[in-house]
C-alpha cells in the first residue's frame, strides 16, 4: 500500500526578530504514521510545531498539508483543514468545565467520528468529571481533556507538544497508550518528545533536532543509540 | 423617613441605567481586555441614531429600538474588525489611547453633524406616567421600564455566556487568547461579536437616557464615568455584580441629592473612591 503523504515541511525558516530559530527544516509526515521529534531544550522543536499550526510567520511553499500549501495561514483555518495540536502544558480553558473545553474542539465543526459520546468511551473517567472545572482536574485527566479537545475538532493529523511534561511516568506510559489507540483509529501524530525513550518506544519515523536543524532521522528502529546520542547533543 | 426611602427606591431606578451602561463596558473588558473609552460617546450616538429615525420615521424612541439596536450592533462588529482588532495585542494601553481617539472623534463629528444644542427624544405620555406606592414614594413607568431591562439584559448576558455555544467561545478566548485560535476559534470575529452585543446595551442605554435627560455630543464621557464606577464598585466577577454597583451609585447619588442636590454627583464619586479604597476588587469581587 503506498504511503499518502500528509504533511511536508519544506526548508522552513523561522525568526524571532532578528534572532534565527530554524535553519531550513525539512520533515516529512504520512498518513497512519506517528513521527517523533526529539531533541534537547532549545533545539526548536516547539517552534516548528507553532510555525506548523500558524503561530509563527512561514512562506507558503514551506509548509504543505494533504496537497496545499499552507504556511502563514491563520491558525483558526489551518485547524479546520484537519491539523490541531495538543499544546505543552495543556493550556486548558481554566473558567471552563471539562464538557466546555472539550465542546470548544467541535467549535469548527469538521465531520468526523469524534464526538463527545466517543471522548467519553476513549476516556471513561472525563465523562465523571464533565462539569468540573478543568483546572481542578489531575495533570493527567487534564491531558486527556487536551487530547479530547484536540480530537473534537476531527484531525488527520495530531500535533501532541511535550505530553509528559509534568506527569509521573506511569500516567506519560498510559497517555502513550491512548495515542496508539487513537492513531489506530485512523489518524496521524507527531510527537514532540524529551523523554526519547519513549518517542522511540512508540515513532515509526524520528527527527533529532539540534539547533535548528534536522540532526539526525530515519525509521526509529534503525537508529542507534550512540547516533541519537550523538544527534542528540551535538558531540 | 418617607423622604428617605422615596430617595432609596429612586436611586435604585437609575442604579438599572447605570448597570447598563456598564455591562457593556465589563463585557468587552472582560473577552478582549479592552478598556473602551468611546463607550459613553458611543451611548450618545446611538441617542442620535435614535433621533434621526424618530424623526426621519415617525417612530415612537421605545420602538425605533428595532432599529438603532441592530444598526449600533453593525457599528459595534465594524469598529472591531476595521479599528480595535488592528491594536489588540499583549499591551493594553494601543487600543485604550485609540478608543480615546474615536471618543474625540465621535464627539466632534457629532457636533458638525448635529450642532452643540441639547436635544432629547420624546417619548409621549410613559415619560410622565407613573404608579403611586405610598403619599411620598411614587415610582415612574420610565425609570422602572430600565430598572426591569437592565435586569432583563444582565439575565440574558448571563445566560449567553453560560449556556451557548458563543459564550463558550468569548470566555475561551478570555482566558487564552493564544490556545483559543489553535482550537479554531477565530478571535478576530468573536472580538467583533462581543463588541456587536456591547453595543447593542448600549443601544438599549441609550435611548433609555435619550427619554429621560437631554444630551448633547458631549454627554458621553460623564455616562463613562458612571459606567465605569458601577464596574469597579461590582468588582469584575459577573454581572449580577455590576447590576449592584450600579444600583449602589444610583442610590448613593440619589441618597445625597435628597440633603442638598449639589452633592449629587459628588457624593457618587466620594463613595466610588471609598470603595476602591477599601475593597478594591470590588464589593462583590473575589477577594485576594
Amino acid at each position: 500500500m503506498p504511503e499518502a503523504q500528509l504533511l511536508r515541511v519544506n526548508a522552513l525558516k523561522t525568526f524571532y526578530g532578528d534572532f534565527q530559530a530554524l535553519y531550513g527544516v525539512d520533515i516529512e509526515v504520512s498518513a497512519g504514521q506517528i513521527v517523533a521529534i526529539i531533541g534537547a531544550n532549545g533545539a526548536g522543536k516547539s517552534t516548528l510545531l507553532n510555525s506548523i499550526v500558524g503561530l509563527n510567520p512561514a512562506p507558503p511553499s514551506a509548509i504543505r498539508f494533504c496537497g496545499t500549501d499552507i504556511g502563514g495561514e491563520a491558525p483558526y483555518r489551518i485547524v479546520r483543514r484537519g491539523l490541531t495540536i495538543v499544546p505543552e502544558g495543556r493550556r486548558l480553558f481554566t473558567s471552563l468545565s471539562v464538557e466546555e473545553n472539550l465542546l470548544i474542539g467541535a467549535e469548527v465543526k469538521r465531520p468526523g467520528e469524534w464526538t463527545l459520546a466517543k471522548i467519553y468511551q476513549l476516556f471513561p473517567i472525563l465523562r465523571d468529571f464533565r462539569n468540573r472545572p478543568a483546572r481542578l482536574l489531575s495533570g493527567g485527566q487534564q491531558q486527556m481533556v487536551a487530547i479530547g479537545r484536540a480530537l473534537m475538532s476531527n484531525p488527520k493529523l495530531l500535533l501532541c507538544d511535550e505530553l509528559s511534561l509534568g506527569l509521573a511516568p506511569v500516567v506519560v506510559k498510559e497517555i502513550y497508550l491512548y495515542i496508539k489507540r487513537i492513531v489506530a483509529g485512523g489518524v496521524s501524530a507527531v510527537i514532540v518528545e524529551q523523554d526519547i525513550q519513549q518517542a522511540l518506544k512508540i515513532a515509526d519515523h524520528v527527527y533529532c533536532m539540534l539547533e535548528g536543524r534536522i540532526a539526525l532521522q530515519g525509521p526509529a528502529r534503525s537508529l542507534s543509540r550512540e547516533a541519537i546520542a550523538a544527534a542528540y547533543f551535538g558531540v | 423617613m418617607e423622604h428617605l426611602a422615596n430617595a432609596l427606591v429612586q436611586g435604585v431606578m437609575i442604579g438599572g441605567l447605570y448597570s447598563m451602561f456598564a455591562v457593556g463596558l465589563a463585557l468587552i473588558f472582560g473577552v478582549m481586555r479592552l478598556v473602551n473609552i468611546a463607550h459613553g460617546d458611543l451611548i450618545v450616538l446611538s441617542a442620535y441614531v435614535a433621533l434621526v429615525a424618530t424623526q426621519s420615521l415617525g417612530l415612537n424612541p421605545l420602538v425605533s429600538l428595532v432599529v438603532v439596536v441592530p444598526v449600533m450592533a453593525l457599528v459595534g462588529y465594524a469598529l472591531q474588525r476595521g479599528l480595535f482588532n488592528r491594536t489588540m495585542g499583549a499591551d493594553v494601553l494601543p487600543p485604550l489611547l485609540v478608543s480615546f481617539g474615536l471618543s474625540v472623534i465621535i464627539q466632534n463629528a457629532l457636533l458638525m453633524s448635529f450642532s452643540a444644542d441639547n436635544r432629547r427624544l420624546q417619548a409621549g405620555s410613559i415619560e410622565v406616567a407613573s404608579v403611586t406606592l405610598t403619599d411620598a414614594i411614587s415610582i415612574g413607568v420610565l425609570p422602572l421600564l430600565q430598572l426591569v431591562l437592565a435586569v432583563l439584559v444582565i439575565f440574558g448576558l448571563q445566560l449567553l455566556l453560560y449556556r451557548t455555544a458563543i459564550g463558550r467561545a468569548f470566555r475561551a478566548v478570555s482566558d487564552d487568547p493564544k490556545v483559543a485560535q489553535l482550537m479554531g476559534l477565530n478571535n478576530k470575529h468573536v472580538f467583533g461579536l462581543a463588541m456587536a452585543l456591547s453595543c447593542m446595551i448600549v443601544a438599549l442605554a441609550g435611548v433609555l437616557l435619550a427619554i429621560r435627560a437631554n444630551f448633547d455630543p458631549a454627554t458621553g464621557p460623564t455616562r463613562l464615568i458612571f459606567g465605569f464606577e458601577a464596574v469597579i464598585i461590582g468588582g469584575l466577577t459577573n454581572f449580577w455584580g455590576t447590576l449592584a454597583g450600579g444600583i449602589f451609585l444610583g442610590v448613593v447619588q440619589s441618597v445625597a441629592s435628597s440633603f442638598d442636590p449639589g452633592w449629587q454627583i459628588l457624593a457618587g464619586h466620594i463613595a466610588f473612591l471609598v470603595v476602591l479604597a477599601v475593597r478594591p476588587n470590588g464589593l462583590f469581587g473575589a477577594a485576594n
